[in-house]
């Protein structure tokens, strides 16, 4: 079996299942955020008895409209909050950043767990072993009170990456490319699996980074092999309890295998408005830029910090732009002020904003206007994404947005980093 | 939810996402103000136009991004009658019938023109064109969704499951 078949298999309770199978599935985690959370499903929650199935499960959190910019997001944040309360709920998290980066800090996410949040970047929990998806607000409802639903048991596409990643090249390259070769729908209903020595290399803050990106390829799910990192990271959060061995097995069905040598790759950008119109950053260099954000549930965590400021240490940003910079934890922000990082990043021009979905999403905190040009290491590059329809999204790693806001134009961070630094 | 649905297209391309459907900006606002901007970033003129009933037909992945149920929201409330496009995103898909919200994928939508009258059979997947005089077959809904379809979405599939009238 695949690891998705054994996650899946055991969240059905029964011992085999095979891709294409449609199985009815227990929840480990029920996450949900402010924005799809609550202050929707609450009608129908009610009018269905509003019991949850095990409020130990339920996790949720408030980042879309934190702070909040507007009347009407104040109000969806207090009701979450009101809800939480009364729900008595014993995981309520809001303020401390985007809800992936917090259920992974918080160690909800184990692997083996069968994790449903009402946000589509759900799968980053994967980057753990974790079997990870989004789903909607009314299907929330039904796990909620059930703690079930259905799922159709995915074939899986093993993306493997061998080799080592040259200096200035990172897991975000990675996963652009993946996706450009596989296309934005190439995986939909499937699981991604990432395996190879180049993956088994990355960090955990680096493997987060192509889990939560397989949905861009349609994915239902992005997969790594919980390994000793795994096992480590979670310690270091507290787990003391048993952590599952899980793994593919040798013989396991795969709809597709890719082989890549990580050596080859460079720096990726992911052009306007399709996230897998990805072009090798030699292409678009010099595009001047209004805007860069650095942040993100996909690529603000502390490493993307430490890299950004090696680039920016004693360099200014360029005068025409600003840089955003939104770690994606309280935690994170925290552990970037002690190692002085923020100090850099804001003598370099850079403005650090709180932990939240904010721009990203087009929320709040930084969205653009008509013309604006942005080059972000966050995930997504839809036309109006980031605010409006008339602006342009480019996607990089944490590198590249460095450097270009060290330019002002799109620029190969390569030539910011001393060989071998990672 | 009718399953027989009839209306007037409305034709789109590929790649509709759900920021397009459903724009992030006003998400946190009542739906009848974010129905106002729904497909605006392609379609400007799109909530003054469409009429209830009217069906949407586009090309591959349709739906994809968000989760954001918004975007079911915004096209129900529009009254949207049915999408059909030749793939839907995942999770689109299942809000889709979660919500009531028809949807038929098929093989190729080339055909079918701005402006034709179209008649939807949802659970056997049939599309008559009847401005061309045409028939489609589409993908047949499975077989495990039919009673949610049935019953008309997953409330009231999970009202009848959990015993609640």
């Amino acid at each position: 079996m695949t690891m998705s078949e054994k996650i899946l298999a055991k969240a059905a309770g029964r011992s085999e299942v095979k891709a294409g199978e449609i199985v009815w599935v227990k929840a480990d985690i029920a996450m949900m955020h402010d924005l799809l959370g609550p202050w929707l499903i609450d009608g129908g929650f009610r009018r269905l008895g509003g019991q949850l199935f095990d409020k130990e499960k339920v996790v949720v959190v408030s980042d879309h409209c934190t702070p909040p910019a507007t009347v009407q997001q104040a109000d969806i944040l207090k009701f979450t909050r009101d809800w939480a309360r009364e729900q008595d709920l014993p995981y309520y998290y809001e303020f401390e950043g985007p809800c992936h980066q917090v259920i992974v800090e918080h160690g909800h996410v184990r692997p083996g767990r069968l994790i449903l949040g009402t946000d589509s970047h759900t799968c980053m929990a994967g980057g753990l072993g974790a079997f990870a998806t989004g789903i909607g607000s009314t299907e929330m409802i039904g796990v909620l009170l059930t703690g079930e639903t259905w799922m159709k048991v995915p074939e899986t596409i093993k993306v493997v990456w061998d080799g080592e990643l040259p200096h200035g090249v990172y897991a975000k390259d990675i996963v652009l490319k993946t996706i450009k070769d596989i296309g934005h729908a190439g995986a939909t209903y499937q699981t991604l699996e990432f395996s190879g020595s180049a993956i088994r290399g990355l960090s955990m803050d680096e493997r987060l980074v192509l889990s939560n990106m397989a949905v861009e390829a349609g994915a239902k799910t992005g997969l790594i092999e919980p390994d000793e990192k795994v096992i480590e990271f979670l310690r270091s959060k507290g787990a003391t309890d048993e952590i599952e061995d899980l793994f593919s097995d040798e013989d396991a069905s795969y709809s597709r295998i890719l082989h890549y040598n990580a050596s080859e790759l460079e720096p990726q950008i992911a052009c306007p408005h399709e996230i897998d119109n990805v072009h090798p950053v030699s292409a678009v260099e010099g595009k001047s830029v209004d805007q860069v954000y650095l942040g993100s549930c996909t690529n603000g965590r502390l490493s993307d910090l430490r890299i950004a400021a090696e680039i920016l240490k004693g360099k200014k940003i360029a005068k025409h732009i600003r840089c955003l910079v939104v770690p994606a934890s309280q935690h994170i922000w925290m552990e970037a002020n002690k190692e002085g990082i923020l100090n850099i990043l804001t003598e370099a021009g850079c403005i650090v904003n709180m932990p939240s979905c904010g721009a990203c999403g087009g929320f709040t905190s930084g969205v653009i206007g008509a013309g604006e040009v942005v080059m972000s290491s966050s995930n997504r590059n839809f036309r109006g994404r980031m605010g409006s329809p008339d602006g342009e999204v480019y996607l990089g790693s944490p590198a590249t947005v460095a450097a270009t806001a060290i330019e002002g134009k799109i620029a190969d961070p390569r030539k910011y980093l001393l060989q071998g630094v990672r | 939810m009718s399953l027989i649905i009839r209306g007037r297209v409305w034709k789109y391309g590929d790649n509709i996402n759900t920021d397009i459907i459903s724009p992030g900006q006003y998400m946190s606002q009542p739906v009848e103000k974010q129905a106002e901007h729904a497909m605006e970033a392609i379609d400007p003129e799109f909530a003054k136009k469409v009429q209830p009933g009217d069906i949407l037909v586009a090309g591959h992945n349709f739906g994809s991004g968000s989760s954001r149920e918004t975007a079911q929201m915004v096209l129900k409330y529009h009254q949207i009658g049915a999408v059909v496009a030749t793939s839907f995103a995942r999770i689109f898909y299942r809000n889709s019938i979660n919500v009531g919200l028809p949807v038929v994928d098929m093989k190729d939508t080339s055909m079918i023109q701005e402006g034709d009258d179209v008649e939807i059979d949802f659970l056997e997947g049939k599309i008559i064109n009847h401005t061309q005089g045409t028939e489609y077959q589409g993908t047949k809904l499975p077989e495990h969704l039919m009673e949610m379809v049935q019953l008309g979405g997953l409330e009231p599939y999970l009202a009848k499951k959990l015993g609640i009238s």
